[in-house]
């Protein structure tokens, strides 16, 4: 079995067989195990970040929650106990004033792209404008809507507000939900869209009543993925929806979130304050994960 | 509508006599509008990006029109930060911009590629594959303030002893030349490779899948180990994507604000040393921005502009890469 | 909108056998001529078949006697095309009425997500039905010869039927909203050869009704169907850059097949190419 002869005894062998039993002492099979165990150990640490942060935020911000840190404000500097009841409410309402701009921008925009664009100067403009906006640094939009919203008092003479933080985490949002837009109704097929226009329908019914819905969980994917990520931005709102001790006080004064909370007391030397932080990084995780795992489970009910 | 009527009722139709039941055979010009005022409405919609992008750039150009002319380029050259003085220079904070994104990238790339292969190639069962996957990628949606939250608190206490020690055995380079006591540049490029990890990572495991599998058995069939393929055959063509995932991350890590702020010690004074506190532009715009007024938020959108512009070319490098590379090799 | 017709009567006095006309048509793909010089009469009440080797432009043809090639980018086309005595690419002309007169059944069955009864009642609401739609819908289903198999699952998805049924079921949608003249491009081309021989059996029936253009691979199938053939062909271009398809012969099918008068055409149908 060892011997290496060649399928034509005659002829000499050009190149040097050995035998097919594994032998792992062999150069190329030490370098295989050899990356294999890197690769390993890379995925490890990639991951641990993630075990580290979940389990630190979960621990202790997780032990602090009670109904009173729901519901409660959060405590003058030096004082115990209190809340984060306001930042909650606060997270909502600016995430939901984002969501109310950008989606229907963005859908309106991905439909553009997708059934009306043809390979004009416009649609490569819109296209490259989408990846180049995408790529602006959050803080940019922060800085963008303080030049023409805050400073400018364009709302009813109000500087900060609410509605500019909205506004700004829509910026943010926009090219995800164009681009999810897009590249959902690229996926459906043409024979679809042939088969309404063939019976006479127009792009208007078209695309209403058929394309749209049958895109409907891809985008809705998408779009619940871009909400999570604008709930737990920060940039944006430090000086554009700022923060309050206070319960909000409609949309046009400014408001706490959990993320610039959780950034303003992260800095304070006070401990009742940096637990408050642990518990809206807690409460933040949690609701965006939830977000993610549905946007997944979405996706999935959307294969099957 | 009625003259459609007409024409019907002349054409030979033995199948159905009851042509008016079809009251919408003529469009009537409501739906026509309608149609029209559809696409209309999109394309206003979709332009709306460009007016953002070309805002952006106005506000920030307008409101930096000042520092421009006053410092000129000047302000990219020198280091003074003086809001009393009113003497403004960024260099400090454009070095930290691009020394904390530079060697982040140099840290996370080849953990990313590697998770990536690691998660792509059949080295470990199915199910892990998928779990390690989705784990790099609910990383991915921590947010940034989350993170440095942890840095503050838990990173950088526990790092502070393996920095110190860097400094008392190499200290002699300039980069480990100032002791670690707290909050620095160093901290900061680690908290950032937490957060260009996710991005490299899929952005390859979606190269490295795209890969056609007629390939990898071509590389089996001629004899390769494992290993040998994914390096020789596999990595060369899933090139392309990889390259703009890697640009796409540098991109995001000049622009990441949150983390970098909490933990970098926002300090203007320029040090070569990576356990001294710095600046980067972003963390300085978060810092300074909502108290500033006058000719420090000249001074500020001033170096906004730098940013933008050096993401906007970092962006648009990506982009051409992509395009450059797939051609090669589709 | 009664002015900018002209009075119907009149166009059909003058060519009351045929049904759609075209006149020089040429089509282009984005600057390459595709078609050219296209002269055809499609009589009513008649099956046409267009038959031809690939790239011969027969499909091209067909899609644009309903203004389908407007949804491809650059495709542009010379001539006219004369249906209920007027030109389809007029500029006053609305496209989307177009099609609701000629209806479209396209290669790969493409039902709508949605149930078997919605996919015929949503081309019926769409074009402003006002009759009974179960009873629409019953007829429709009945005339493409599929409603013993779908009666009892018409709230089931249109998915859920065979290839075969599919095809069917966009065929029944088709002629559910009544139009004069139905396309057909190359309708069996993915279905076995039963669920091909209900089609063509179909067929037969629904000529009485309509006016059919088919686009067929299979040349026994257009004998069997057709009483019109149409062969195209590809000939190269007089400047030799690349090639053109054409309309070699138009005539009936029975002369196309055994005495056709082109000797490209006899070389096509006796095998010897294509």
């Amino acid at each position: 079995m060892t011997s290496t002869t060649s399928p034509l005894p005659t002829q000499k062998p050009s190149f040097s067989r050995s035998s097919l039993r594994l032998n792992s002492s062999l150069g190329r099979n030490r370098w295989n195990q050899f990356f294999t165990v890197v690769a390993a150990v890379f995925a490890v640490l990639a991951v641990l970040p993630l075990v580290l942060v979940l389990g630190y935020v979960l621990v202790k911000g997780g032990t602090l929650l009670s109904i009173r840190l729901l519901t409660e404000l959060p405590p003058p500097p030096g004082l115990e106990g209190g809340g984060i009841g306001n930042a909650i409410i606060g997270t909502i309402v600016v995430t939901l004033v984002a969501s109310l701009i950008a989606i229907p921008v963005g859908v309106g925009g991905g439909i553009y792209l997708a059934e009306y664009s043809r390979s004009g100067w416009f649609a490569q403009f819109v296209r490259f404008g989408t990846n180049v906006l995408s790529g602006v640094p959050s803080i940019i939009c922060g800085v963008f809507i303080y030049g023409l919203i805050v400073s400018t008092r364009l709302f009813f003479g109000q500087s900060y507000s609410a509605m500019a933080g909205g506004v700004a985490l829509s910026v943010l949002m926009l090219p995800t939900v164009i681009k999810t837009t897009d590249e959902a109704l690229k996926l459906v097929p043409q024979e679809l869209r042939w088969g309404a226009i063939g019976i006479g329908a127009s792009r208007f019914v078209t695309i209403t009543r058929i394309t749209l819905p049958a895109a409907f969980t891809p985008i809705a994917t998408g779009v619940v993925l871009g909400i999570a990520r604008a709930a737990g931005e920060t940039a944006p709102l430090i000086f554009t929806a700022l923060f309050s001790p206070f319960w909000a006080e409609g949309l046009f004064n400014p408001i706490a979130t959990m993320s610039v909370l959780i950034f303003n007391f992260a800095i304070m030397p006070y401990e009742a304050q940096i637990a408050l932080a642990w518990a809206a990084s807690f409460v933040l995780v949690v609701m965006i994960l939830a977000a993610n795992l549905f946007a997944r489970w979405l996706g999935r009910f959307a294969r099957a | 509508m009625h003259g459609s009527l007409v024409v019907w009722d002349v054409l030979p139709m033995p199948l159905f006599e009851s042509n008016d039941l079809f009251s919408l055979r003529r469009r009537p010009p409501q739906e026509k509008l309608v149609d029209q005022g559809f696409r209309q409405l999109s394309i206003v919609l979709a332009s709306i990006v460009g007016l953002v992008l070309l805002g952006i750039l106005l506000t920030v150009l307008s409101g930096a029109h000042q520092a421009i002319t006053t410092f000129g380029l000047r302000f990219i050259t020198t280091s003074d930060w003086d809001p009393v003085g009113n003497n403004y220079g960024a260099f400090t904070a454009i070095y930290g911009t691009l020394v904390t994104s530079i060697l982040a990238l140099v840290i996370a790339v080849p953990l990313g590629v590697g998770t990536a292969i690691f998660i792509t190639e059949n080295l470990i069962p199915l199910w892990l594959r998928q779990a390690l996957g989705l784990m790099v990628e609910l990383l991915a949606a921590i947010p940034s303030v989350v993170l440095g939250l942890w840095a503050i608190f838990v990173m950088e206490p526990f790092l502070r002893p393996l920095l110190e020690a860097l400094h008392v055995y190499l200290g002699w380079i300039p980069l480990f030349s100032t002791t670690a006591q707290g909050p620095g540049v160093a901290p900061a490029i680690l908290i950032l490779v937490v957060m260009i990890l996710p991005i490299i990572t899929a952005i390859s495991r979606d190269s490295l899948q795209q890969v056609p599998p007629e390939l990898r058995q071509a590389a089996y069939g001629v004899g390769t180990t494992r290993w040998g393929a994914i390096l020789r055959v596999i990595l060369p063509a899933a090139v392309s994507g990889i390259t703009g995932g890697v640009m796409l991350a540098l991109g995001r890590a000049m622009g990441e604000t949150m983390a970098v702020t909490m933990i970098i010690g926002n300090s203007n004074n320029f040090s070569w040393s990576l356990l001294a506190p710095g600046n980067t532009i972003s963390s300085m715009l978060a810092n300074q921005f909502g108290e500033a007024d006058g000719f420090q938020v000249s001074a500020l959108m001033y170096a906004a502009l730098v940013l933008m512009v050096l993401t906007l070319v970092v962006n648009i490098l990506a982009q051409w890469v992509v395009r450059r590379l797939s051609l090669k090799y589709s | 909108m009664t002015t900018s017709m002209p009075s119907p009567s009149q166009i059909h006095a003058a060519s009351p056998e045929f049904c759609m006309e075209l006149e020089n048509v040429g089509i282009s793909y984005g600057g390459s001529e595709a078609v050219r010089g296209v002269y055809m009469q499609i009589p009513r009440g008649k099956v046409t078949a267009f038959i031809g080797p690939s790239g011969c432009g027969k499909s091209t043809v067909l899609r644009a006697l309903n203004r389908m090639n407007d949804l491809i980018e650059g495709c542009t086309l010379k001539g006219r095309v004369i249906f209920d005595g007027q030109d389809l690419y007029a500029p006053q002309v609305d496209p989307v009425e177009v099609r609701r007169r000629i209806g479209m059944v396209f290669q790969k069955p493409n039902p709508f997500p949605k149930s078997i009864y919605e996919n015929i009642a949503f081309g019926a609401r769409i074009n402003g039905y006002r009759g009974d739609m179960d009873e629409l819908v019953e007829r429709s289903l009945r005339k493409a010869a599929i409603w013993d198999e779908t009666k009892d699952k018409l709230k089931e998805s249109g998915y859920a039927l065979s290839g075969g049924q599919q095809q069917r079921l966009c065929i029944a949608r088709a002629i559910a909203i009544e139009p004069e003249v139905i396309l057909m491009d190359e309708p069996c081309s993915a279905l076995d050869p039963i669920s091909t021989l209900k089609i063509e059996e179909m067929m037969h029936e629904l000529k009485k009704s309509y006016t059919i253009v088919i686009v067929t691979h299979n040349m026994q199938q257009a004998v069997r169907v057709s009483d019109m053939t149409g062969f195209f062909n590809v000939t190269p271009k007089a400047d030799g850059d690349g090639k053109v398809g054409c309309l070699e012969e138009f005539a009936a099918t029975e002369t196309i097949f055994n005495a056709p008068t082109q000797q490209a055409t006899q070389d096509y149908v006796s095998g010897r190419f294509g």
